[in-house]
């Protein structure tokens, strides 16, 4: 059974964070995960790291701008946020564009901490 | 082995939903167990029982409700993610119940391995 079972789960995101739903639900999947009482890592590569960009205004395209969820992560417990560093780069942002605080690491690295995970969810 | 499917892209649209299904029926002739198959983002639009395609092509939908009765298949939609796609009790086809993500998290906990098919 389920109950007293801690997994390590690892979410992937890979989306911007409005051209399509991913991030959005995928963030409702992060919720629900971590109120499970589970191990839960997040991952920010290719274009997944804008969802984590400071200022999005999103009136202009009438969605709801999601990204103050990010800040509240802490308070569920939530403080494993990785960033591939290669993937900042190539669009030219840094830690401080970032609305939280996270740790950056390379595609390499991160690949590593992939295979200690029990469930990876990519969205 | 104990697997656990998710899957996130609708019907017709995208492969993820016929490669979940042929991943399913070779996992069951295999002998492995399928302990619930998630259906999350569009692929909530698989459960749609008004989904009618031209008779000459694969019916995915009423596919899984076969699928499901013959092997007591749990599958399982997204109540969210479902109710913003308009699916819900009154169009959902045969063997496929709404609950919420609870459901894929506990698949993901008690499976072996959680398969996921989509983008």
């Amino acid at each position: 059974m389920s109950e007293g079972t801690v997994k390590k789960f690892m979410f992937v995101n890979r989306k911007a964070p409005y051209g399509t739903v991913y991030a959005l639900e995928a963030l409702e999947v992060v919720l629900i995960t971590a109120a499970f009482d589970q191990d839960v890592s997040l991952v920010f590569m290719d274009d997944g790291v804008f969802q984590l960009k400071k200022g999005q205004q999103t009136k202009g395209i009438e969605n709801k701008n999601f990204s103050p969820t990010y800040r509240a992560l802490d308070g569920y417990d939530i403080e494993k946020l990785y960033v591939e560093e290669e993937a900042l780069a190539a669009r030219g942002l840094t830690e401080e564009d970032l609305l939280v605080d996270v740790t950056v690491m390379s595609r390499a690295e991160l690949g590593k901490l992939m295979d200690e995970m029990d469930v990876v969810l990519s969205f | 082995m104990l697997i656990a499917v998710t899957i996130n892209e609708g019907p017709y649209q995208h492969q993820a939903s016929d490669s979940a299904y042929l991943f399913c029926k070779a996992a069951l002739e295999k002998g492995h167990e399928i302990r619930r198959v998630f259906f999350y983002n569009d692929g909530v639009n698989n459960a749609s029982s008004l989904t009618e395609p031209p008779l000459d092509d694969r019916n995915i939908v009423s596919r899984w409700s076969k699928l499901a009765e013959e092997h007591k298949l749990d599958l399982v939609v997204c109540v969210a993610a479902a109710l913003r796609r308009g699916i819900r009790d009154e169009n959902l086809a045969a063997g496929f119940r709404i609950s919420g993500l609870g459901q894929l998290v506990e698949a993901g906990i008690e499976a072996d391995r959680l398969v996921t098919f989509g983008d």
